[in-house]
């Protein structure tokens, strides 16, 4: 039975988020000899509730943010009205988005630290180099990967940072998508090897490996073969008696005392009851959207703008996942249902290059993201009819022979892209909703043109049919969700130093997407993971030390 | 044309519906028959999608019954107007109702339906629709828990 703290008890940590930042914090912290407790707003889920259930899953959000209970507004620029529109998404369960991630693991590349440097300032963004750099990082990538178990092939990727380990598993076997995409790079000349992904090959510490049911991006993980936070390292924290993980537990404030440190957070538990848990320090690690709000939200008379906010940086910076789809169709069927979304990637163009005249870049995957209904709903060409024979006809022969290339490109932080407080719609609970505003920096979008030529070329060289892809245009939707409590060494502009720590408050962390500076190439899970570890056992070096 | 239908469906008991009444259920029934229709294969009629449309706007999707209101009321305008002698949607010959389906092919009526249509024929069959697996059947769709490779052509090939 795993332990349980009064609410009454001061705790050592609580945990803010038990997704991919907070179930390593949970363990770093618990197996390091400290009491937690992780207030999770979403239900603790097990392997055996997760269903191959398309509809309920994607169409109904079973584990995402549900709009009708967490709604949030959206406009461009803060010149137009923010209306409701279901702008980010985020999985609301213990393990968060680890569970439903597509769980591709790209390391950052050593530039990724220091572009700004490399290629100079940017008008209108605040375009930065990090205040690490990635050999700082490098062993908690290396650990990462060991404690969640990542398949891949060391090596295979010329443009790959070094690695002071392998991965701790092989690569998972290459479908259609990957072979047809290895035959387009090869004859281009491109580098295309096996993803890494954080799902298992073979079994490993206990957990079995992957069976290649499909139902695996958008999907928790009945084999508990994708190495999701809640299949890898929260058994872990829970194993040492000191973690408690709370779940259906949702944190509308974080409390500080007279002398301006965090005490507790506030919560509504199940029943919608406000229970106030103390603790010794807080690790906010609600995601890229949540955290800032959060943050926000906690405003006191000490802090009029909000908690950690002296820069007024906490919510700016937005980054959203984007990236651009090619489509080809093929005259034998791909099965491409079959197994996990991505086995090949390339990142010859990753790299920005000024010479292209706009700041970007972007790896690709072979992949194909669709399930039946959404294939009938979208996964045929722009020219195809939308009902009737013929397209009763297309879809029972595409959906088997279509296969995409995704590029996952840049997007530049600008202070103009926020999460803000709605003024007027709140949520379920009556707390102000979230506001996003975001509009693409122009570059975003030049980049995206540039790549998706690229990808297309890959589909011809690889003997597609047809080939398609949809007009590119701002984003206004998003999973990975960035840079909005960014790090930095300098506090008029930062919110948190160099190990997730804020700079206004000692006892107060925040670790999660919201800490990147640049997005890199929108792979952020591996580089959130390095953090976590990183981070903890600053905190737990700190706490040790007496110094939180 | 339809001597492939699986025993039990064509038998299947005069259905009663949770949301919809008879006549507009055989209404919305005809439109999801002309998007996905019965051809060699099965369509949504026989795969039993306007049991999930009923379904669903008797329970998480009732937000959406005033589009389905306005939509029908406004076909019913236009099936008066090109056939005043016919009786509802339903009751026309295919080709007239494909011609009325094009004149509103565009509307969010016909985007709802078409939305639900979809849905409840390629859905998990525990929503009402796709009965028999007639969706993942027309696609090539194992709907296995678990397939090992080669999964397709061209990774069974050697290289």
């Amino acid at each position: 039975m795993a332990v349980q703290f009064r609410s009454a008890d001061t705790v050592d940590f609580i945990v803010i988020g038990a997704g991919a930042a907070g179930g390593v914090v949970a363990k770093q912290l618990s197996t390091a000899g400290f009491t937690v407790v992780v207030l999770e707003q979403g239900p603790y889920l097990r392997e055996r509730d997760f269903r191959h259930d398309e509809i309920g899953v994607i169409n109904r959000a079973a584990i995402t943010n549900d709009p009708a209970l967490l709604p949030n507004t959206f406009r461009r620029t803060d010149s137009e009205p923010a209306r409701k529109q279901r702008a980010v998404e985020y999985a609301r369960l213990v393990g968060g988005g680890s569970v439903h991630f597509t769980a591709n693991y790209w390391r950052f590349h050593e530039s990724d630290f220091h572009e700004r440097s490399l290629y100079g300032p940017i008008a209108g963004t605040g375009f930065a180099d990090w205040p690490i750099t990635y050999y700082d990082l490098e062993p908690y990538y290396t650990q990462a990967e060991e404690e969640i178990g990542v398949s891949g092939l060391a090596g295979s990727n010329p443009f790959d940072p070094p690695r002071s380990k392998p991965y701790p598993l092989p690569p998972m076997p290459v479908k259609s998508s990957g072979v047809l995409f290895d035959k387009g790079c090869a004859k281009l000349g491109l580098h295309s090897y096996p993803a890494p992904v954080a799902i298992l090959s073979q079994p490993y510490r206990g957990r079995g490996a992957c069976t290649h049911c499909g139902f695996c991006e958008y999907f928790g993980c009945e084999m508990r073969a994708k190495s999701s936070t809640l299949a890898s390292v929260i058994p872990v924290a829970e194993k040492t008696g000191r973690c408690e993980i709370r779940p259906l537990s949702y944190v509308r404030r974080i409390q500080t005392g007279d002398d301006g440190r965090v005490t507790g957070a506030v919560y509504f538990d199940a029943n919608r009851r406000e229970i106030f848990q103390r603790a010794r320090a807080v690790v906010v690690c609600a995601n890229g959207a949540e955290s800032p709000r959060l943050l926000l939200l906690s405003k006191s008379n000490r802090f009029p703008r909000g908690l950690a906010n002296s820069s007024g940086a906490v919510g700016r910076y937005l980054m959203f996942d984007v990236g651009a789809e090619a489509f080809g169709l093929f005259p034998e069927p791909l099965n491409e249902y079959k197994s996990i979304q991505a086995t090949r990637v390339c990142q010859d163009y990753y790299d920005a290059d000024p010479k292209r005249g706009f700041y970007g870049g972007g790896g690709m995957d072979a992949r194909f993201d669709f399930y039946p209904v959404l294939f009938g709903l979208a996964g045929l060409p722009p020219d195809a009819p939308k009902w009737g024979p013929e397209y009763k006809k297309m879809l029972a022969r595409n959906f088997t022979r279509t296969m995409t290339i995704l590029n996952h490109g840049t997007c530049l932080a600008m202070p103009k892209n926020t999460i803000t407080l709605d003024p007027e719609v709140r949520d379920a609970w009556g707390l102000p909703a979230m506001r996003v505003t975001f509009q693409n920096h122009p570059d975003d979008l030049k980049s995206l043109e540039w790549m998706l030529e690229k990808q297309r070329a890959i589909l011809d060289a690889a003997g597609a049919q047809k080939i398609w892809s949809a007009p590119v245009a701002n984003v206004d939707y998003s999973v990975h969700l960035m840079g909005t409590c960014r790090m930095g060494n300098d506090p008029k502009t930062s919110v948190v130093n160099r190990w997730n720590q804020s700079h206004d408050i000692r006892n107060l962390f925040i670790v999660d997407g919201s800490s990147l500076v640049t997005c890199a190439r929108q792979q952020p899970t591996a580089t959130i993971q390095a953090l976590a570890y990183r981070a903890a056992e600053n905190m737990a070096k700190l706490a040790k030390a007496g110094e939180l | 044309m339809l001597a492939i239908l699986p025993a039990g469906i064509a038998l299947a008991a005069k259905p009663s519906y949770e949301y919809f009444d008879p006549a507009a259920a055989a209404d919305i029934e005809s439109i999801a028959a002309l998007i996905i229709p019965a051809t060699d294969t099965l369509g949504a009629r026989e795969a039993g999608v306007i049991h999930f449309i009923d379904h669903a706007l008797a329970t998480v999707d009732r937000d959406q019954r005033a589009v389905y209101r306005a939509g029908l009321a406004d076909l019913n305008v236009r099936v008066k107007a090109r056939h005043p002698a016919a009786a509802s949607f339903s009751k026309l010959d295919k080709s007239s109702q494909t011609q009325l389906i094009h004149d509103i092919e565009n509307t969010p009526f016909f985007e709802h339906v078409r939305t639900h249509t979809i849905l409840g024929f390629f859905g998990d069959p525990s929503y009402g629709g796709n009965r028999n697996e007639a969706g993942w059947k027309l696609i090539g769709f194992e709907g296995a828990h678990a397939y090992q490779p080669p999964f397709g052509v061209y990774d069974g090939r050697p290289r």
